[in-house]
């Protein structure tokens, strides 16, 4: 198949449960090759779909092709090119690291020579080396998530979906799983990524579809997505709750934007076109209001703001 | 990056048994490593029945009356293996509850390995470690004065009887397992206990008070109970009723029943892709 092909679409995609619908008619193309995040708060959807798009679940309309394959009228072949980590890593505690992936690696029906070669590949390549005679059950969380990666890769898929892939993991154990994750779309790899850190899919997906409520709300590239829900913005981090009211109305009379206000964080920001004078402009009606600053900075839109541009709620919130 | 040959598409019906079996085999011996890895586990899952065997035969052996006469130990003996098959059941969920929340059984899934296999696998992984349970309360009961007095032949035809109970009930579990979550699975032995506590196990159904009596007279554990004494040459076989003369019969329908509707349930919901 040439460089052309969708590694995945989706048609109106639905699915219900009891009265209640986890998709409410999703349209998805992923380009081979490429990363797509999934983006979305808890129950948005997002493990429903990747469900749906590995062959676990069936949806109730709609129409899925991963790598060409149907997924309801041709599972089989759908799963033979599919490859999936979950929420939970499905990795055995008991046995050793090199153990696991000798395993999977028999059950996708390499001999047995085959698959302790390809372990030792994996091993080599997620960094677990050294660990590969170790008990996973002596693997920090960092290991086990790329353990959980390799096994997915045993037949290196041509489409591999990840669901929340590190949610859990503290940043160091994160960023081994990014790195990992963007070695494998280095090698070709199309890869789906379902995540609630906005910061993930910014970091890893060159495409990024928003889920909430079953719906595709927005689908674009992660800079198309900030430049539509606005440019750079000002922020400033007050020390005092009590100037509060005071800096929100500066920092909305100097730019001529109604500002967020973060009353825990004690955070105001506000969007600004001339970068520099409103910077100045907002530090200076700050200083002669008596406000005193922890911190000021320019800055571009997170995706929590896009999330929160889109939906009209917060990302936390929803569900 | 070497990338391995395709996947064979499933072949003619040859090849596709010689991969189930393959398989199941591979997911069989995963959890037979657990067992070498983890002995404690596998001790502690032996301690209960050989504590029955101590603490029952010895507190109770001297007080209880078998009906028919008869050794009360010799007659309990049977009662406890059969006991010890029907508590596996609660092993059996417990590892596939656990498999299932961790997404091991979706991943199971999502390769072209043949879709009865990860319960193939597990039966036979809960019959290997069932025999190896069997031998060792069999040697306990052996050192506590229990004897087999039919002959080897039928000594064996009764473990077997054992194991039949035991294998059958593998797929109650694995179907039960996998509508539950794992931290339910400690439930299992709610109804496990009654299961073998109203059948002949500890003492004969004709010294119950009559309803219960009956229902402990056609339990399937009661059957399996009773052809295994028969076998053995152990006291309180036989009785009054149609259940306890066709012991041996039942012992092997029963199983059969269990089976015949439990396993294709295992099988389909394993498979299902409604959740």
């Amino acid at each position: 198949m040439g460089g052309t092909t969708a590694a995945l679409t989706a048609e109106n995609v639905r699915k219900r449960y009891g009265r209640a619908d986890a998709l409410a008619g999703i349209d998805l193309t992923v380009p081979e090759g490429t990363v797509c995040g999934l983006l979305g708060p808890n129950g948005a959807g997002k493990t429903t779909a990747v469900r749906i798009f590995a062959t676990l679940l069936r949806a109730d309309a709609g129409r899925v092709t991963v790598a060409g394959h149907d997924v309801a009228a041709d599972a089989a072949r759908v799963r033979r090119c599919v490859g999936l980590a979950g929420q939970t890593p499905a990795v055995d505690e008991i046995l050793d690291g090199r153990e696991n992936l000798v395993m999977w690696g028999r059950l996708h029906h390499l001999t047995p020579a085959a698959a302790r070669r390809r372990a030792d590949e994996l091993l080599d390549r997620f960094g677990l080396a050294e660990a590969g005679r170790k008990r996973v059950a002596r693997y920090s969380g960092g290991m086990r998530r790329r353990l959980d990666l390799a096994a997915s890769f045993v037949r290196a898929p041509r489409v591999l979906f990840l669901d929340e892939p590190t949610t859990g993991l503290d940043p160091r154990n994160r960023n081994e799983v990014w790195a990992a994750i963007r070695d494998l779309v280095a090698g070709g790899t199309t890869v789906l990524l379902t995540t609630q850190y906005l910061e993930e899919a910014d970091r890893l997906a060159g495409q990024i579809v928003v889920l909430d409520r079953g719906r595709v709300i927005a689908d674009d590239s992660p800079a198309r997505l900030k430049s539509a829900v606005g440019g750079d913005r000002v922020e400033v981090v007050l020390c005092d709750p009590s100037d509060l009211a005071a800096a929100t109305g500066v920092v909305a009379r100097t730019t001529g934007a109604a500002p967020d206000v973060d009353a825990g964080e004690l955070r105001v920001s506000a969007p600004v076109r001339d970068r520099i004078a409103a910077l100045t402009a907002v530090l200076s009606g700050l200083a002669d209001a008596d406000v005193r600053v922890a911190d000021a900075a320019l800055r571009r839109p997170t995706l929590d703001e896009v999330f929160l541009r889109l939906t009209g709620h917060q990302a936390a919130e929803a569900a | 990056m070497t990338l391995a040959p395709p996947a064979a598409a499933p072949g003619p019906a040859r090849e596709r048994l010689r991969w189930t079996l393959s398989d199941a085999w591979t997911v069989a011996r995963r959890d037979l490593l657990h067992w070498v890895r983890s002995p404690a586990a596998l001790g502690y899952q032996l301690a209960w029945p050989i504590g029955l065997v101590l603490m029952i035969g010895y507190v109770f052996g001297s007080a209880m009356v078998v009906e028919g006469g008869g050794d009360y130990r010799a007659f309990l003996m049977p009662g406890l293996f059969a006991q010890s098959m029907v508590f596996g059941v609660a092993t059996t969920l417990t590892i596939v509850a656990t498999d299932a929340a961790r997404g091991v059984t979706d991943r199971f899934r999502t390769t072209p390995m043949s879709p009865s296999a990860p319960v193939l696998g597990r039966s036979v992984a809960d019959l290997v470690n069932s025999v190896l349970e069997l031998a060792i309360l069999a040697g306990c009961a052996l050192v506590v004065g229990w004897r087999f007095h039919e002959g080897p032949l039928r000594a064996l035809a009764a473990l077997a009887l054992l194991l039949l109970l035991r294998f059958s009930l593998t797929w109650v579990g694995i179907v039960v397992g996998l509508m539950i979550r794992p931290e339910a699975a400690g439930g299992a032995w709610a109804p496990l206990f009654p299961i073998t506590m109203i059948s002949g196990t500890f003492v004969s159904p004709a010294q119950m008070p009559g309803w219960l009596g009956v229902v402990a007279e056609w339990n399937p554990v009661t059957a399996t109970v009773t052809a295994v004494r028969g076998l053995f040459g152990n006291p309180g076989v036989g009785g009054a009723s149609f259940a306890a003369d066709h012991a041996l019969w039942l012992a092997v329908l029963y199983p059969l029943l269990i089976t015949a509707v439990f396993l294709p349930l295992a099988v389909r919901r394993s498979q299902r892709r409604d959740r």
